[in-house]
């Protein structure tokens, strides 16, 4: 089942600046909550988000426990060329999330 | 805290509330509706400071959101013995338009109504073969959410089913009952409270024109029964079971005290 | 009144049930702003102004922090302290020459001090971000921006958290 809501323009002009606006299902359990029976909940967070734009990094994020359950992240990036934007969620217990998107630039 | 100490703490807690509630009650002034004249109902959103009616209204922002895309997933998922998907009957869920903003309606078949997530279910097991999904799964609250959605704008428009009238009734009765620990009623806190603050929290008028809803509380999405039985915790009573009749009862009476507002789900709430 | 607004720093943050409580010794419930938002009674002590500043230390060395260019929107009220939506834009023209290269968040009173940091540069055309954070209490959130320069220039803003006065269903 998809969790990942990415909202972002598929076509541009060289040189817009354009928002990615991104919502990914996750608890970002902090690590500091006790559950039911008193004991610590583990942490289990996506610590790292990055974009890479034809392969080159343009924008990354580091998480820490503070960041809301399924967390919402929006950004900006320059429209320079045709392409994709792989967009890549990672975090504890081996979470690894990707989504391409394609974006037409003239 | 070991058991006892909470135990304690939790008897504290409810004598505090108890007492919080005493004092909202009894200071409690003829409610000023917004506006003055008119429709004095009010949803919940109205309640929201900006921040969060921001979230909710922009479809890429609102988490809710998350769960309307699987659903429209599963809409399309042909699945049980028969290999039917809901499109496969319904077509596109452009067909459900109205249909969250008139449920529960009556199941002839049944004998009695049925809310919009158990009308899913039947439509599981009688069309597709498959099995019901769990109360308050994701995929369940996914298509509900979907379906709803297909409802965003519309009026709320309970229908004047004969065979319905007892049912609402029942639910009227039960809104206005005393219930819990705190021996407090639905309408005690939204009809004659709603709209004051109890604490730091707002008293809403408990119309249910959102779900279902992303409650920031839950930190995920939730449905009408699940907040019915957060309230019935809240006033220390024991939840109704999971399949009681109270709870399509209750939806029944909600819906149609909130006649006419405007559906709004899936919405987001504190 | 005001006092029940925040909790002493000296003191950990409330539980919901030591809430209730102070809330009833404090008789006037209706006018009740905020306190804090239930953590688990095994939580660690929180963050305090002093491990706030380490924090901000370990981002910005022995530079100078200077007031400025720095917007952070964040609402004065949040109605439940689990979702608050944030956003950080920064004055900059993002060009090769001039650009913000990281914006960092932190926090007061949770956990851990450090919220997020965003690594940038020009081709992000404009320094802005926006997310959701988790606050556990009324507190005090600062926001901090880097310049290709080495500059570090921060804005912060106070917001008050309120408590569903409400016992829920365990999670």
């Amino acid at each position: 089942m998809s969790s990942v809501l990415v909202n972002a323009p598929r076509s541009a002009r060289r040189g817009d600046v354009i928002e990615i606006k991104t919502l990914i299902l996750h608890p970002m359990e902090s690590g500091f909550r006790a559950g039911a029976n008193g004991t610590l909940i583990p942490r289990d967070i996506i610590e790292r988000f990055t974009c890479a734009y034809n392969g080159v990094e343009v924008f990354r994020l580091a998480l820490s426990p503070a960041i809301a359950a399924n967390p919402f992240i929006a950004f900006s990036t320059v429209a320079t060329e045709t392409g994709t934007l792989v967009l890549r969620w990672t975090g504890d217990n081996g979470f690894a999330v990707e989504e391409t998107l394609s974006i037409a630039v003239e | 805290m070991n058991r006892r100490q909470r135990s304690a703490a939790s008897r504290t807690a409810v004598a505090a509330l108890a007492a919080a509630v005493a004092v909202t009650v009894t200071v409690a002034l003829a409610q000023t509706p917004p506006g003055t004249t008119g429709d004095a109902r009010r949803s919940g959103y109205h309640d929201m400071g900006p921040a969060l009616r921001a979230m909710q209204d922009d479809d890429s922002a609102n988490p809710a959101m998350l769960w309307v895309r699987d659903g429209e997933a599963l809409w399309n998922r042909r699945l049980g013995a028969a290999a039917k998907a809901c499109a496969d009957c319904h077509g596109s869920a452009a067909s459900m338009a109205g249909v969250a903003a008139r449920y529960p309606a009556f199941d002839a078949q049944l004998g009695r109504p049925v809310s919009l997530e158990e009308r899913i279910n039947l439509c599981r097991t009688d069309r597709q073969k498959a099995e019901a999904l769990a109360g308050g799964s994701r995929e369940l609250l996914a298509l509900s959410a979907y379906v709803a959605l297909q409802s965003r704008g519309r009026p709320i428009a309970p229908p004047d089913d004969e065979r319905l009238r007892s049912y609402v009734a029942a639910g009227e009765a039960l809104f206005k009952r005393r219930l819990g620990q705190l021996n407090l009623s639905c309408a005690q806190c939204h009809d004659d409270n709603g709209g004051r603050r109890l604490g730091g929290a707002l008293i809403p008028q408990a119309h249910p024109t959102a779900y279902p809803i992303y409650r920031l509380e839950w930190q995920g999405l939730g449905s009408l029964k699940r907040r019915l039985r957060g309230c019935l915790v809240g006033v220390r009573a024991e939840p109704f079971a999971d399949d009681a009749p109270e709870y399509v009862s209750l939806e029944l009476f909600l819906m149609r005290r909130a006649r006419g507002m405007t559906l709004e789900a899936p919405g987001v709430r504190p | 009144m005001k006092g029940a607004m925040t909790s002493p720093p000296d003191r950990p943050p409330p539980t919901r049930r030591i809430f209730l409580v102070r809330a009833t010794q404090a008789a006037g419930v209706l006018a009740m702003g905020a306190s804090g938002v239930a953590m688990s009674p095994a939580a660690p002590a929180s963050a305090t102004p002093d491990s706030l500043q380490a924090a901000i230390r370990t981002v910005v060395g022995s530079a100078p922090l200077r007031d400025g260019k720095v917007t952070l929107d964040l609402p004065p009220l949040a109605e439940n302290g689990n979702s608050v939506p944030l956003t950080v834009s920064v004055d900059s023209p993002m060009t090769p020459t001039d650009h913000v290269r990281a914006i960092h968040v932190f926090n007061e009173k949770n956990p851990q001090p450090h919220v997020m940091s965003a690594v940038l540069g020009p081709r992000a055309g404009r320094a802005q971000i926006s997310v959701r954070i988790k606050l556990n209490d009324s507190q005090k959130v600062v926001a901090i921006a880097e310049t290709s320069a080495g500059d570090f220039w921060t804005a912060s803003a106070d917001i008050v958290v309120t408590l569903a006065a409400c016992v829920e269903e365990p999670s």
